[in-house]
């Protein structure tokens, strides 16, 4: 299975403050009512997105200015809770396609690489400088370079930092691990067959 | 030598170093329900694969499972979609389903170790965050995402990185009315909720000698809720009295020769850890939370915090909190108005929850304004809790006794919150929207303190309302 080597990711960006942003909070329970992933953009921050209207405010997902936006930024703990890849699989239907946080909680990230949707780091200073430049000016272009580890926007670079081995998996198209896997099913059966609760 | 358990699991299962540098690691036994498996089983159709060891994935049904009416079809048509496509993709691979005319459905958290499926020194994976409850017993037990269900329905292994070791001690005896819930919240509070990323957590110390089983499992839960994928407990003659006799537990001489391996997986005395933290159980009083996250927590006795109280970067999560729980800073969180209580889910739904509470509130009656319902883990601690008169005793109290599965813990049936309702809950999560209603409110605590609560219609100390001393 040839994946696509994902080096970089260009796009306009939208802001999502907060930190501890949870699964629970990107994409509520009731929405995994469901045996397909389709349709699940919609859902994405749903319950956020409907407070905000209702107070008469605009969610910044709602916000015409960054419509078609396919980078997020956001604070700390991004995707804390919850193991359901339905979080991620809502962000990247709804249109995202890279996500920058100061930090990532462990299932969340693991199951957004798998998607070929890198999650980097970048400090909360720079998210917030970032996000600064994308209120001033929403059409600028945002480019996330994976090789030069750097997002680049109005010929400003912000550094970015991701684990290396999503960063290798991302860069040569190995991001979905299922491939690998398959070619070590002699090992598999090898290493299984010394364990006697596998063999019961 | 020197190793701890994780480091002699980890070689165990490791199959082979993949080329990006992660391990792919053997899965030896694979947890399945309804909601996080059908894309997988539709993954595998798409690539045509098959299910590589069938007879080691279980499956059970739990999320969707409405809790009063249980007559199929359900009510629900997603909820009924569900419960079908998990029921063909079974037959369809061979896969062992304990479905809900078993008598063995519940909570897969609950199910596994109550089948015996769950043991020391294995390797566990399942689509729910949560699977760190089976390192209780000494297994390295992951939550995975539907991608990676795919990956052990194919291949039986995951790619994975092996994470750093926290040993966190926990020593001394737990005051009266303190209970394991009461100890990982406090956890959670001092390390964090982002405190574990990138590591395991290895709970040990006296506190945790003394433990039963079922406590536990209690607190191994709740490990992603402080950021750590993976928690466990060294496998001891604890371990070892629970497990004899259950379905899957080895027989005869296998189980002798199984307790001897059991124990060489537990962690050497000199045994190398990457962070050591100790705390003293007799510092743990009973914990609530105030916030939205499991880490915004207090003890019963303290008053809601001020945002400038906690530390700066956790201060618009703070406030954040204030705003959607309708509390105020400066307040004691002690009688807040409750008007929900819920007494269940794989955190708090054993049996020895449900016996604990009974013997406090037999004669007693549930407060009028409160909706007080019990759910029992699974159709195996149902049925043994009625045999024991507990079910009646929960009736004649006035919460209602229900049928197995997740319930109010994520409102993914029919038992939600209504607009701003606050739930005491044995639960796990407090985020924004957990139970069912965008505006809901949950407070995480003990089963007891939950049932204080239903007794006396607000967040109370347990201790006072029973008399606990």
């Amino acid at each position: 299975m040839a994946l696509e080597k994902i080096t970089q990711v260009g796009g306009r960006g939208v802001y999502v403050p907060g930190d501890d942003l949870d699964t629970d909070r990107i994409i509520p329970a009731r929405f995994m009512k469901c045996i397909t992933f389709d349709g699940l953009g919609e859902f994405a921050f749903y319950d956020a997105r409907a407070f905000a209207k209702a107070e008469g405010q605009t969610h910044p997902l709602d916000d015409a200015r960054f419509t078609g936006a396919s980078i997020l930024l956001s604070g700390s703990n991004f995707g804390c809770g919850s193991s359901r890849e339905h979080a991620p699989q809502a962000l990247y239907r709804f249109g995202i396609r890279a996500i920058i946080a100061e930090s990532f909680a462990e299932i969340f990230f693991g199951n957004s690489i798998t998607l070929g949707m890198p999650c980097v780091v970048m400090s909360g200073e720079d998210i917030r400088s970032v996000a600064k430049l994308i209120e001033s000016d929403p059409a600028a272009l945002l480019t996330l370079d994976l090789t030069e580890k750097k997002l680049s926007i109005a010929d400003m670079d912000f550094p970015i930092t991701i684990a290396p081995h999503a960063h290798e998996a991302l860069v040569t198209g190995k991001w979905d691990a299922i491939a690998d896997l398959l070619e070590g099913i002699d090992a598999v059966r090898t290493r299984a067959a010394t364990l006697p609760y596998m063999a019961a | 030598m020197s190793q701890t358990l994780l480091d002699k699991v980890w070689a165990a299962h490791t199959v082979r170093t993949l080329p990006n540098g992660a391990t792919q690691l053997l899965i030896g036994t694979h947890l399945i329900h309804e909601v996080t498996s059908p894309q997988a089983f539709g993954m595998l159709r798409d690539l045509n694969l098959k299910v590589l060891y069938p007879s080691r994935t279980f499956a059970t049904v739990d999320h969707i499972v409405p809790t009063d009416e249980r007559a199929e079809p359900f009510s629900d048509d997603l909820a009924d979609a569900m419960i079908k496509a998990l029921r063909s993709n079974c037959a369809e691979n061979g896969i062992t389903f304990f479905d809900l005319p078993t008598g063995k459905q519940g909570i897969v958290h609950i199910v596994g170790p109550e089948q015996g499926i769950t043991q020391p020194g294995t390797t566990i994976a399942c689509g729910d965050s949560h699977t760190s409850t089976h390192g209780a017993f000494g297994a390295i037990a992951f939550g995975i995402g539907t991608s990676q269900v795919r990956d052990v329905l194919a291949t039986q292994t995951m790619a994975l990185h092996k994470p750093k070791v926290r040993r966190i001690n926990v020593n001394g005896k737990l005051s009266p009315g303190v209970y394991a819930k009461d100890v990982i919240l406090h956890i959670i509070r001092k390390l964090g909720v982002n405190g574990g990323l990138g590591y395991a957590y290895e709970y040990g110390g006296t506190t945790f000698d003394a433990f039963t089983q079922e406590e536990r499992m209690t607190v191994c839960n709740m490990s992603i809720e402080g950021g750590a994928r993976v928690g466990y407990v060294n496998p001891d003659e604890t371990t070892f009295e629970y497990l004899k006799g259950r379905p899957y537990s080895p027989k005869g001489a296998d189980w002798d020769a199984a307790v001897a391996r059991w124990k060489a997986t537990a962690s050497d005395p000199d045994a190398k850890y990457d962070d050591i933290v100790t705390f003293d159980a007799a510092e743990i009083s009973p914990t609530v939370t105030w916030g939205i996250n499991p880490g915004q927590a207090i003890f019963i006795h303290e008053k809601v915090p001020f945002p400038n109280e906690v530390p700066e970067k956790d201060r618009s999560t703070a406030e954040e909190a204030l705003a959607h729980m309708l509390l105020k800073s400066g307040n004691p969180i002690k009688g807040t108005k409750v008007d929900v209580a819920f007494l269940g889910s794989c955190t708090n739904g054993r049996l020895s929850d449900l016996q604990e509470v009974a013997r406090y509130i037999k004669g007693r009656k549930v407060n009028k304004g409160v909706k007080a319902i019990v759910v029992p883990g699974s159709q195996g601690v149902a049925s043994v809790a009625e045999s024991m008169g507990l079910a009646e005793i929960f009736r004649e109290a006035g919460f209602e006794w229900r049928g197995a599965g997740c319930s109010m813990c994520l409102g993914m049936n029919p038992d939600k919150l209504v607009g701003e309702q606050l739930c005491a809950s044995s639960s796990n999560r407090n985020f924004k929207g957990r139970q069912g209603s965008p505006t809901g409110r949950t407070v995480l605590m003990s089963p007891l303190m939950v049932a204080a609560a239903a007794l006396s219609g607000e967040i109370s100390d347990a201790r006072e309302v029973f008399g606990i001393k």
